[in-house]
């Protein structure tokens, strides 16, 4: 028996560590690549702006993967967080432009009132959502993805020489001279300083992983995972439940609210309509594909259902139909008792082989 | 006299959200799964009263039941051929497997139907009574609507107390394993609940589209979210629950329309909704069962 839950542990380290090295090689192999293929000119224009999009969606599915996979919360309102990051940002981004010209620095800086402006907002709501379970909760999230959603579509914002202007649900905004709108309610942003990069997004993917490595292999870590397979036995061994799950739900709040922030200022225009539960869904998705509490896996599949419906666009309306198709496909397939049960075997007999080819080498 | 009109036509509106989320609960109940297409079998069985009324010039009766019929016969397809083999499956690979249900319908109505809004007349005359020297109008659509939303209910409650079939449902609902030891056929007993919540939400999509009067590819979506929200509202899995739920929502989201705010409306309906849950985390009328260490 000990043996046993020695090799289980002993796995689920190795696991854990060469997922980890997988992960950041993937991300630094990917960037390289893809930077010095656009250096080169290679890539198309169209391809080319996916880039950024593509490493905000990544940070913000491993930021999910933490609560879903780690935590076994199930969130349907991460959109919420990234709408919250990206007009923290695009406001923050957008006031700061006369006093802050560099734009690298401005990034960060919006990025960094994303991320906390979201954290905030994760605290706020994972108060009272972390109390209920399951389906409840994937339900409040969702409710509390509209609620964030209406809110900003009803925010009016701009300034003039003589200061800020704010005025909710019904636009009073009037502007002298030097005006500058920032938000117009449910049109949302116009006119946002493009300063989003890609190796911004690089970046911001290397310090998520940094970050969600980090915590789920510490203590506070396995106190999350311990809390998802048994809440109560969590408890028993003094473990502050609601504590620990709030702390992974903040964190991955500000993590989606720093990928909102990169996806709001790589765009001219931005509407809060795009960040509904349509967003959190395909979020879901991803994380879901890439399979629960894998981030490699994340990365992978966020990066494949994010492309490849994009290079796809010749099928024109045909594209989502095959999407949906291959979606229900894939959850049917991994899922069939038969398949799994070749998987398993297949998987038996290259371990036996690699088994018996370092035995061989042994007894050399 | 204004909030008389209010209750009314909210409860008109509620009575919609209530057939829909008698849909959401029975599958929830049964199936212990969020069918996220629900709302995309709302809206096919839209477009199929739009075309046999439309193209077809059948009289809306027939059109109702055409749309009843096909719908009933989606839900189960799409039953057995993508929830049926994830039935012991993690209910995370189910509501994936939904959502891909959901895009499917969604996409592939917009390449038949293509995804222009097209104008649905209503099945009912646009006549209205005028109450208290015209200070309050009902139209006999909402009218309608409420007298269909109760039969369903009266009807739906006698079923599954009373038949056979009911009894089997109540049971696999609690237990699904000693049902089966009992003689229940397990597949048959979900089966007929998709069957059932699919043509009931036929019969609310003709009652939506007719007060809407325009039908698009995305238009099940927000009644589907407003119906689960009302569902969960009322305690997921009980049927006065997803009732009560359905007309409360209906309701506030009238009033705040009417005295508060039209924006931010949905905010408001949401925010109750949470605020109800957190005092009662398993709705108006659901169970609470305790966990067993």
């Amino acid at each position: 028996m000990s043996n046993l839950k020695n090799l289980i542990t002993r796995k689920f380290f190795a696991a854990g560590k060469l997922n980890r090295t997988f992960s950041y090689l993937l991300v630094i192999i990917g960037y390289l690549l893809l930077q010095s293929l656009s250096n080169a000119g290679a890539l198309t224009s169209h391809f080319s702006s996916l880039l950024v999009p593509l490493t905000s969606y990544i940070v913000i599915a491993i930021a999910l993967n933490l609560t879903v996979g780690f935590s076994g919360e199930l969130s349907l309102g991460h959109a919420g967080f990234m709408g919250v990051g990206a007009f923290s940002a695009v406001i923050v981004s957008g006031l700061l432009t006369p006093y802050l010209p560099s734009a690298p620095l401005r990034l960060i800086v919006a990025m960094l009132a994303g991320a906390i402006v979201s954290a905030i907002f994760g605290a706020l709501i994972g108060i009272p959502v972390l109390k209920l379970e399951g389906d409840y909760l994937a339900i409040v999230t969702l409710a509390f993805n509209q609620i964030i959603k209406t809110v900003i579509n009803s925010i009016y914002l701009g300034y003039d020489n003589n200061g800020i202007q704010f005025s909710f649900v019904n636009n009073k905004i009037s502007l002298g001279p030097g005006a500058v709108t920032i938000l117009k309610g449910p049109i949302g942003a116009n006119g946002i300083k493009r300063i989003s990069t890609f190796t911004a997004g690089f970046v911001l993917i290397l310090i998520t992983l940094l970050i969600v490595y980090n915590l789920i292999n510490s203590r506070k870590g396995r106190a999350i995972m311990a809390c998802r397979d048994n809440r109560i036995a969590a408890e028993s061994v003094g473990i502050n439940v609601m504590h620990v799950k709030l702390e992974a739900f903040i964190i991955s709040a500000a993590l989606a609210g720093a990928a909102g922030a990169l996806y709001g200022l790589n765009y001219s225009t931005l509407t809060p309509a795009k960040f509904d539960y349509n967003l959190s869904i395909m979020i879901l998705v991803y994380v879901v594909l890439g399979g629960l509490g894998n981030i490699a896996g994340t990365i992978i599949s966020t990066s494949i259902l994010y492309i490849l419906p994009e290079q796809l666009r010749f099928l024109q309306d045909y594209r989502m139909i095959i999407y949906a198709v291959v979606l229900i496909g894939i959850m049917l397939i991994t899922n069939n008792d038969w398949f799994r049960y070749q998987l398993a075997r297949l998987s038996r007999k290259l371990k036996r082989r690699r088994k018996k080819a370092k035995g061989g080498a042994g007894n050399d | 006299m204004t909030f008389l009109q209010f209750l009314i036509t909210g409860l008109s509106l509620g009575s919609v959200y209530a057939i829909i989320a008698l849909g959401y609960t029975m599958v929830y109940g049964i199936a212990k799964m969020l069918n996220f297409a629900h709302g995309d079998i709302i809206m096919v069985g839209a477009y199929l009263a739009y075309f046999a009324m439309g193209k077809y010039n059948l009289p809306a009766l027939v059109a109702v039941m055409i749309s009843v019929l096909v719908c009933t016969l989606l839900g189960v397809v799409v039953e057995r051929l993508a929830y049926k083999p994830l039935r012991k499956v993690s209910s995370l690979s189910v509501l994936i497997t939904a959502i891909g249900v959901s895009y499917l319908l969604q996409n592939g109505a917009q390449l038949l139907w293509s995804s222009a809004p097209k104008m649905f007349t209503s099945i009912i005359p646009p006549n209205t009574i005028r109450l208290f020297d015209g200070q309050l109008t009902i139209t006999h659509l909402s009218i309608f609507t409420i007298v269909v939303t109760l039969a369903i209910m009266i009807a739906l409650t006698l079923f599954v107390n009373n038949s056979k079939m009911g009894k089997a449902m109540r049971a696999c609902s609690e237990d699904k394993d000693t049902a089966r030891l009992m003689g229940i056929n397990v597949d048959t007993t979900i089966s007929v609940t998709f069957a059932i919540g699919s043509g009931l939400a036929a019969i609310a999509a003709v009652l939506y589209a007719s007060a809407y009067q325009s039908i698009s590819p995305t238009l099940g979506s927000m009644p589907g979210i407003k119906a689960f929200t009302a569902a969960v509202f009322g305690g997921i899995g009980s049927m006065p629950g997803a009732f009560l739920g359905g007309l409360l929502l209906g309701v506030i989201e009238t009033l705040v329309k009417g005295y508060l705010t039209t924006q931010l409306s949905d905010a408001f309906v949401f925010g109750i909704l949470i605020i109800i849950l957190l005092v009662k985390p398993n709705g108006l009328l659901g169970h609470k069962y305790s966990e067993k260490v």
